[in-house]
């Protein structure tokens, strides 16, 4: 049984302390405080990377990522299929709660949770900054 | 592709079950989160058919404690089983860090179980990950059949078919009555541990 060798790898980015309370900041002063829910940051294996809320939050993020990384991954092979590079607008309306989806690089995506203070208008605009700013992170 | 969470110190590692159509992977993780309701926060998630077979995946996160300071928390996820969805199988592998295969013990199942474990070798292939390196634990499932008159394969034949030359840690059991299925969990836990932490220092 001696056959194993060390093939658990980690992640090709590394963040420090920094780096993730620099990424926290900006998802509160640009997303938060814009009136979205809930945020986080998620790598496309479903780890989730930074979050963040209002406090009034009770949603289950760990599952949240893992169902939101293999919707994604399963939504950009449709694309593919139908010869698409990618779908640029990824957003699921409810009645209370709407989720959208946005890719931040070939790592990461930022999933937002908001309601019906804020338009999908507005928070396309704050995402699209959050994510310029998430990027210049690194 | 495990992250750690320097701020939160926090290790996330993802363990996936794989194997067969109606082999037991699914209820291997219903078996888990029954026996471990207290220490799981959250619901089993299970995206399924209305026959009630995996259309994606099982979710089951599962905080095992700390190692070296940090709070590991261990992913489990199962695939689905089926030849169809290959596809889907494929995106549940991103990022895996440890693997249990779930062999169908039942003679008639021989083949698929040497066919679906070609396939994972394929599909880590995608992720630059070999087989022969990944973490792996196999486990022999359905071994409780043998009671009900059903002929099931022996330990060394599914050995030879499967194990000849991985020499993985190999574990037979039974999903449906629980039997060995905290073992085998245990098992590939501590096998992606050992890599992880050799990887932490």
């Amino acid at each position: 049984m001696g056959s194993y060798d060390d093939n658990v790898t980690f992640t090709d980015y590394t963040l420090g302390q920094e780096e993730l309370e620099r990424i926290e900041e900006v998802l509160g002063e640009d997303l938060i405080k814009s009136g979205v829910h809930s945020v986080i940051l998620i790598d496309m294996a479903g780890n989730i990377i930074a979050k963040n809320d209002n406090g009034h939050c009770e949603h289950d993020l760990y599952s949240l990522a893992a169902l939101a990384s293999a919707n994604f991954a399963a939504v950009d092979t449709m694309a593919k299929i139908v010869g698409e590079d990618e779908f640029s607008l990824l957003f699921h309306k409810g009645e209370a709660e709407n989720i959208h989806f946005s890719k931040v690089n070939n790592e990461f995506l930022l999933i937002t949770i908001f309601g019906k203070e804020v338009s999908l208008g507005l928070l396309r605009l704050k995402v699209a900054e959050a994510v310029d700013k998430i990027n210049s992170v690194w | 592709m495990a992250f750690v969470n320097m701020k939160s110190k926090e290790v996330q590692a993802k363990i996936v079950y794989y194997g067969p159509g109606r082999g037991g992977k699914t209820t291997n993780l219903e078996y888990i989160y029954s026996k471990f309701r207290e220490r799981i926060k959250s619901d089993m998630v299970s995206i399924k058919t209305h026959g009630d077979r995996t259309l994606f995946f099982d979710f089951l996160p599962f905080d095992i404690g700390k190692i070296m300071g940090y709070d590991v928390k261990v992913q489990l996820y199962t695939v689905p089983g089926q030849v169809k969805y290959d596809a889907t199988r494929r995106l549940v592998l991103k990022g895996v860090d440890g693997m249990v295969f779930v062999a169908d013990s039942q003679v008639e199942q021989r083949k698929k179980n040497i066919l679906s474990l070609k396939n994972l070798q394929e599909n880590l292939a995608v992720y630059k990950k070999s087989i022969f390196k990944i973490p792996l634990v196999i486990q022999y499932n359905k071994r409780d059949l043998e009671k009900e008159g059903v002929p099931i394969l022996p330990v060394e034949t599914l050995d030879k078919d499967l194990n000849a030359q991985l020499k993985v840690p190999s574990i037979p059991a039974s999903a449906v009555t629980g039997e060995n299925v905290v073992a085998t969990m245990k098992k590939i836990i501590s096998l992606t541990m050992t890599s992880l932490q050799s990887a932490l220092k």
